[in-house]
C-alpha cells in the first residue's frame, strides 16, 4: 500500500486556503469552526470534482453504452479503487457504497446478523456507541429474541476491556464497536477487540465513522470483518460512505434492498442477483456524491494521515491543557488514546448557553448528547460542549476558544 | 446581536441563579410536565386558581439559562392574573421570541428575551415554561414536547 508522507512541516495555512467555506465571518468575527466531529468543510477540489461531473460527465451508471454513461461509470469504479485503496480493502468488490455509516451498519445487521441470530445469542456493543450503532442492533434484538449487551467504560471514557472479555461469551454472535468515539474522542483498541472476538469465532463490525478523518485505516491488519465510513466526516459530501465487508462473508449475505442495479436478471419467476458489490447497491447511486467521496480520499491522502494525526493530535494536546487553566472546566474524556475531540463542561453553565456564547465569538462547537446519551448518562451530564478538530484548525483558533470560555465564566459570573 | 450580555442580560443571568416560585405546590388545581427532547431540557409547572385568577405559580426543572430564567420570570408575571390574561401574554411572548415584536415597550420585563428570536436554536428554550403552563392551564397531563 502506498500513502503519502509529508515531508515538509504542516503547513495549515496553506490547508485553510484550501477551504472557501472557511474564509468568513460570523457574528462579525472570524469564523474558527470546530464542529468537525459532527462534519467537516470541503476543500475546493471535492467541490469542483462533483461539479465537474454535473457540468460535463452526468449520466447514469452501469446502463448507458454513450459516452457520457462510460464516464460517469469510470469516474464512479475510480471512486471506489479510492475508498477500496483507503481502507487497503483486498478488493473493490469489498467496498459498497452506502448512504453513510448509519446505512452500513443498518445494512449489516439485516443483511447479516439477523439470519444468524435467534432467542438466547447475544450481540456485544460498547457503551461509547453512537445512536446509530445503538438503535439497529436494538431493532435487531427486538425482531429476533436475541439480547443486547453492552461492555462498560472506564471513568476515563476508556473501553474496560475486561468487562469487554467476560461478556464476550459463548452466546455473542456478533461484536460491533466504535473505532473512535464521537463524544469523548477515546480511540478502542479494535484489534485487540477483533482478535478475542475472532478467538470465539464472532464476527466484529467497526463504527469508523470518526476514525477515517484522523487515522490511517487499514481493515486488513485490524482484520475486521466490516467496517463503515462516512464521506461526509472526511472532508467529502454527505449522502455517500462506504461499508467494507469481507468477499467471504458479503458473498453470503442476502440482500439488503431490492431494485435496479442489484439485478442480473429479473423474471417474474426468478431474480438473479448482481455481483458484487453491485448486489447492495440497489437503485441509481449518488454517483457526484462517490465521486466527491474519491476526490476527498485523494485529497486526504494527499496530504498524508500520518501528518493529519500529528497535527490533530498536537491540537487535543493543547486545547486539553489550555480549557485546564480555566476553573470550573471538566473534560469529559480523558483515556490516553483519543483522537480529535475535547468533550468538556463548565461548572455552572448550561452546555446550550456556552454553545451560543462561542457562537458570538465566531466559535462554532457542538453542544449537546451528540448522539449518545448513554455516554452523557455515564458521566452524569445531560450534555457537553464538544470541541473537534480537522485538518484546517490551529492553536490561534483553540485560544479565541479559551478566551471565549473565560468570558462565558464571567459573565455568568 | 453581536455581545455575550446583549442576549444574556443581567436579568435573566439574575433569574438563572436565583429561580423564582422554585418549588411544588402541593395540592395544585393544575400541573403539567414540558420537555426538550432535543436538548434534554424538563421542566414541570404547577398552578393554584382563585376565582379564576392566577393565586399562586411555581415550577421545578433543569435546563439552560434561556429556559431557566423565562420560566421564573413567567411564575412572577402570571402570577394574579386571570387565565384568559395569562393565555394572552403567553401568545405575546411566543410572538416575541419566534418572530420579534414591534411593541417592546410593552411587555415590561419580558422584553429581555427580545434578542433570541436571532437565534431559533433557542427559541424553544425560552418558550418551553411558557409552554408548560399553557399545558397546565388547558388540563393537559401528559407531558408536553416541544418537538
Amino acid at each position: 500500500m502506498e500513502r503519502t508522507v509529508m515531508t515538509t512541516p504542516y503547513d495549515v495555512e496553506k490547508v485553510r486556503a484550501g477551504f472557501p467555506v472557511l474564509h468568513q465571518e460570523v457574528h462579525g468575527k472570524p469564523l474558527a469552526y470546530l464542529d468537525n466531529a459532527a462534519t467537516s468543510q470541503k476543500p475546493e477540489v471535492v467541490i469542483e470534482a462533483m461539479k465537474h461531473y454535473y457540468e460535463a460527465d452526468n449520466a447514469n451508471v452501469h446502463r448507458g453504452v454513450h459516452q457520457l454513461s462510460e464516464r460517469a461509470t469510470r469516474d464512479y469504479e475510480d471512486a471506489r479503487a479510492k475508498v477500496q485503496r483507503f481502507m487497503n480493502a483486498a478488493s473493490s468488490k469489498e467496498v459498497v457504497f452506502v448512504r453513510g455509516t448509519t446505512e452500513a451498519i443498518n445494512l449489516v445487521a439485516y443483511s447479516f446478523v439477523r439470519p444468524l441470530v435467534g432467542k438466547g445469542d447475544e450481540v456485544l456493543i460498547t457503551a461509547m456507541e453512537h445512536h446509530s450503532n445503538i438503535v439497529p442492533w436494538q431493532i435487531l434484538c427486538e425482531e429476533t429474541g436475541a439480547t443486547l449487551r453492552v461492555a462498560p467504560i472506564n471513568d476515563d471514557g476508556a473501553l474496560d476491556m475486561e468487562a469487554f472479555s467476560v461478556l464476550l461469551s459463548d452466546k455473542t454472535r456478533f461484536v460491533s464497536v466504535t473505532h473512535v468515539s464521537n463524544a469523548l474522542g477515546t480511540v478502542n483498541p479494535v484489534r485487540e477487540i477483533v482478535r478475542l472476538s475472532h478467538e470465539k469465532g464472532v464476527p466484529v463490525m467497526v463504527d469508523g465513522a470518526q476514525a477515517a478523518p484522523h487515522i490511517p485505516i487499514d481493515v486488513r491488519a485490524i482484520d475486521a470483518d466490516f467496517y463503515a465510513i462516512s464521506s461526509h466526516k472526511m472532508y467529502g459530501p454527505t449522502g455517500v460512505g462506504a461499508l467494507y465487508g469481507k468477499e467471504s462473508l458479503l458473498e453470503t449475505m442476502r440482500p439488503y434492498q431490492g431494485g435496479g442495479d442489484m439485478i442480473k436478471s429479473v423474471t417474474f419467476e426468478k431474480t438473479v442477483y448482481n455481483d458484487l458489490p453491485y448486489r447492495f447497491e440497489a437503485g441509481t447511486p449518488n454517483i457526484s456524491g462517490a465521486i466527491g467521496f474519491g476526490a476527498a480520499v485523494d485529497y486526504l491522502e494527499g496530504l498524508g494521515l500520518e501528518a493529519v494525526a500529528a497535527h490533530e493530535d498536537a491540537l487535543v494536546s493543547y486545547c486539553t491543557e489550555r480549557l485546564l487553566t480555566v476553573p470550573g472546566v471538566r473534560i469529559i474524556g480523558t483515556a490516553p488514546d483519543k483522537a480529535s475531540v475535547v468533550s468538556f463542561t463548565l461548572e455552572g453553565v448550561h452546555p446550550h448557553d456556552i454553545g451560543t456564547l462561542l457562537d458570538l465569538e465566531g466559535v462554532a462547537v457542538r453542544t449537546g448528547h451528540h448522539c449518545a446519551q448513554p455516554v452523557m448518562e455515564r458521566f452524569g451530564v445531560p450534555a457537553t460542549c464538544r470541541a473537534s478538530f480537522g485538518v484546517y484548525n490551529t492553536t490561534a483558533e483553540i485560544d479565541r476558544l479559551v478566551e471565549a470560555v473565560k468570558k462565558v465564566k464571567e459573565v455568568f459570573g | 446581536m453581536s455581545d455575550m450580555r446583549e442576549l444574556y442580560q443581567e436579568m435573566i443571568l439574575d433569574h438563572n441563579r436565583k429561580p423564582r416560585n422554585f418549588r411544588v405546590i402541593e395540592g395544585a388545581d393544575h400541573h403539567a410536565e414540558g420537555q426538550n427532547p432535543l436538548c434534554g431540557d424538563q421542566v414541570q409547572v404547577w398552578v393554584k386558581l382563585e376565582d379564576g385568577r392566577i393565586s399562586d405559580v411555581a415550577f421545578q426543572g433543569q435546563g439552560c439559562a434561556i429556559s431557566k430564567s423565562s420560566a421564573s420570570m413567567m411564575t412572577d408575571l402570571v402570577k394574579g392574573k386571570t387565565r384568559e390574561e395569562a393565555e394572552e401574554l403567553f401568545l405575546r411572548f411566543q410572538e416575541l421570541v419566534t418572530v420579534g415584536s414591534e411593541d417592546i415597550e410593552s411587555l415590561g420585563r419580558l422584553a429581555v428575551f427580545a434578542g433570541v428570536h436571532a437565534f431559533p436554536s433557542r427559541v424553544k428554550c425560552a418558550s418551553l415554561g411558557w409552554h408548560t403552563l399553557h399545558a397546565a392551564l388547558k388540563g393537559e397531563e401528559a407531558p408536553i414536547s416541544t418537538e
